[in-house]
């Protein structure tokens, strides 16, 4: 139980990424981004990629770091893919969901595009890899470490708490600390009052873009990296990601973290009483209970 | 391809794009006259289809009220999240529990309707009637439904729900009655679908080709428009089988993929018609009574 509950906040940790990502652009833009869990699909398979094809070709040795499942290639390919993500992310933007802001269309036909683009994402991927499972690295044994109270844990999933958590901690500093920071958060606040307090708002939802994208990514590479890379892992990670978002009540970075750890804990527990292959509605169980008792989410402060 | 058989594809397409007709109906109720977003048609879709003739009504309306309940009075977002929720829940559950509906595998060997009066080989031209009767009553009855004062209040909703409420209407009660009247067509049209194959398994109902192949007829077809949504599910429907028979011509390292591919271009006709005509062919009628001028 206590092992399932670890590896639930290693699953809610992916998820929380997926999750601020997408809460952040909630916030911003106000309509609900259906390509999210597709974005952190596509993160992973550029990063698959690179690290059996490009990055191979180049020379980058394969050797791994340690007792870790990864090595140099990886560590080029994570921060590149993140990168690849987020430029995606905005072009998405750019091309199409700011050409229905501008004529009008509203927040449900900005969703119902943006499921168009998960579907066009997913069938591109298929497309290019097929629908079968990759790995990184296949056919690595991955030695699992006897941590205390008798819990077993893989170095791996070590190295991604404690990537999520310095990727949350950054970008906490930077929404906290720096001028862009507060003006992405004051736009998310009151757009309208942002734009008459000269904030320049379409670099605000460029750069809301960008970290959504390449935090999804993130997202991606480290649930390849712990489990496997499929065309539909995105797909799969969508309800969980709304659930989390919902949860830690939508805008708030802080509440999608805790959201998803929640949702990751609740989901990876259920599996000793109900197939693994439940865990969506599982997190689509708990989200309804949320919306049917706290509608605003936990950081949502009361319901008027 | 000699007469015959064409004569037969096409009948065979007719019954198919009349059935995606029937689901564009349903779907146009709930979008296209009270503004609710439901992604998780494919779940009205499967339980129509697995529990198909008559009690497929009142289900498909009890599920359609139960997920009313959490989100009606929320945003639309949220309607969509738990819309397509419940329909990934019912193919998961379909799919895993073998005991209910024999699991993975589905079910086979469906009666169908009228199926003793005629040699099975002509049977399509049965069904194809069937279909456009069913088809002609549910236009009927929502052109007639739309047009009454309870129709204006839900285009009314959709439009403004402050300034419905302030009329004095029941919001929520009136989104509920058209969130269970939409799903209760799309549970005819899930067992219409499940008599014409003889067999539903649970991979039909993926979102795919459950939920968004529809929403893109509907949004093609013009939303708002019964006339819209019917001739959406026949464009697109033709279209997609117009698709699968260019694939012939993909190089051999493509074929395999051919489906995705197919879907790519479906995918990417949304977004072209999204940004270039977003009324769709038809557009929306404007005058609703004959009483207007």
């Amino acid at each position: 139980m206590l092992e399932l509950i670890v590896y639930g906040i290693v699953f809610g940790s992916i998820i929380s990424l997926g999750a601020i990502g997408l809460t952040l652009v909630f916030g911003i833009i106000r309509f609900a981004n259906f390509a999210h869990g597709d974005l952190m699909t596509t993160g992973a398979y550029i990063a698959l990629f690179m690290v059996t094809t490009a990055l191979a070709w180049i020379g980058i040795p394969d050797t791994t770091f340690g007792s870790l499942s990864f090595g140099w290639r990886m560590l080029i390919a994570f921060p590149v893919s993140m990168a690849i993500v987020g430029g995606l992310a905005i072009a998405a933007d750019r091309i199409l969901y700011r050409k229905l802001r501008d004529q009008g269309s509203g927040p449900v036909m900005l969703a119902m595009s943006s499921l168009g683009i998960a579907f066009i994402i997913r069938m591109l991927i298929l497309i290019f890899w097929g629908a079968d499972s990759l790995f990184y690295k296949p056919g690595l044994l991955r030695p699992a470490i006897e941590m205390p109270v008798g819990v077993k844990i893989r170095p791996d999933q070590i190295l991604i708490l404690i990537l999520v958590f310095g990727m949350v901690i950054l970008l906490h500093l930077f929404m906290q600390k720096t001028k862009m920071g507060k003006a992405m958060r004051a736009t998310a606040d009151n757009m309208e009052l942002a734009l008459v307090s000269g904030i320049d708002t379409d670099r605000v939802i460029i750069l809301t873009w960008g970290i959504g994208g390449a935090l999804a990514a993130a997202g991606g590479i480290l649930y390849g990296i712990d489990v496997q890379v499929h065309a539909y892992m995105g797909w799969n990670f969508l309800i969980p990601l709304f659930a989390a978002t919902i949860l830690g009540t939508i805008g708030n970075m802080w509440g999608a973290l805790v959201g998803g750890l929640v949702i990751g804990v609740v989901q990876q527990v259920s599996t000793a009483f109900l197939m693994p292959t439940y865990k969506p509605a599982v997190a689509f169980m708990v989200m309804i209970l949320i919306l049917l008792f706290r509608p605003k989410g936990i950081f949502g402060g009361k319901q008027e | 391809m000699e007469i015959g058989g064409l004569i037969a594809y096409l009948v065979a397409l007719a019954i198919t794009a009349g059935i995606y007709a029937v689901f564009c109906l349903g779907l146009n109720i709930q979008w296209g006259y009270t503004g609710l977003f439901n992604i998780g048609i494919a779940g009205f879709f499967c339980v129509g289809a697995y529990i198909s003739a008559m009690i497929t009504l009142p289900v498909c309306g009890i599920i359609a009220f139960l997920i009313g309940i959490p989100t009606l009075r929320l945003g639309e977002d949220y309607l969509a999240i738990s819309t397509l929720g419940i329909a990934e829940t019912f193919r998961l559950i379909f799919n895993n529990e073998k005991w209910l509906a024999n699991g993975a595998r589905g079910l086979t060997g469906l009666p169908q309707p009228l199926e003793n009066l005629i040699d099975p080989k002509y049977y399509n031209y049965i069904y194809l009637v069937i279909i456009v009767i069913i088809l002609a009553a549910i236009y009927l009855l929502i052109e007639r439904a739309i047009r009454s004062p309870w129709g204006r209040v839900l285009r009314a909703i959709r439009e403004d729900e402050a300034s419905a409420a302030m009329s004095g209407k029941d919001i929520f009660n009136f989104k509920m009655q058209s969130l269970v009247f939409g799903a209760m067509v799309m549970g005819v049209g899930g067992a219409l679908f499940a008599h014409y194959m003889k067999a539903v398994s649970p991979e039909i109902f993926t979102p795919l080709y459950g939920t968004f192949i529809i929403w893109v007829m509907l949004i093609a077809g013009g939303s708002g428009n019964n006339k819209g949504a019917i001739l959406g599910a026949y464009v697109i429907w033709g279209i997609w089988i117009g698709t699968q028979l260019l694939t012939d011509y993909l190089p051999l390292f493509l074929k395999a993929r051919a489906p995705y591919i197919r879907f790519l271009v479906i995918g990417v006709l949304l977004e072209l018609i999204l940004v270039y005509r977003p009324q769709g062919l038809l557009g929306e009628e404007k005058k609703v009574s004959k009483m207007m001028e």
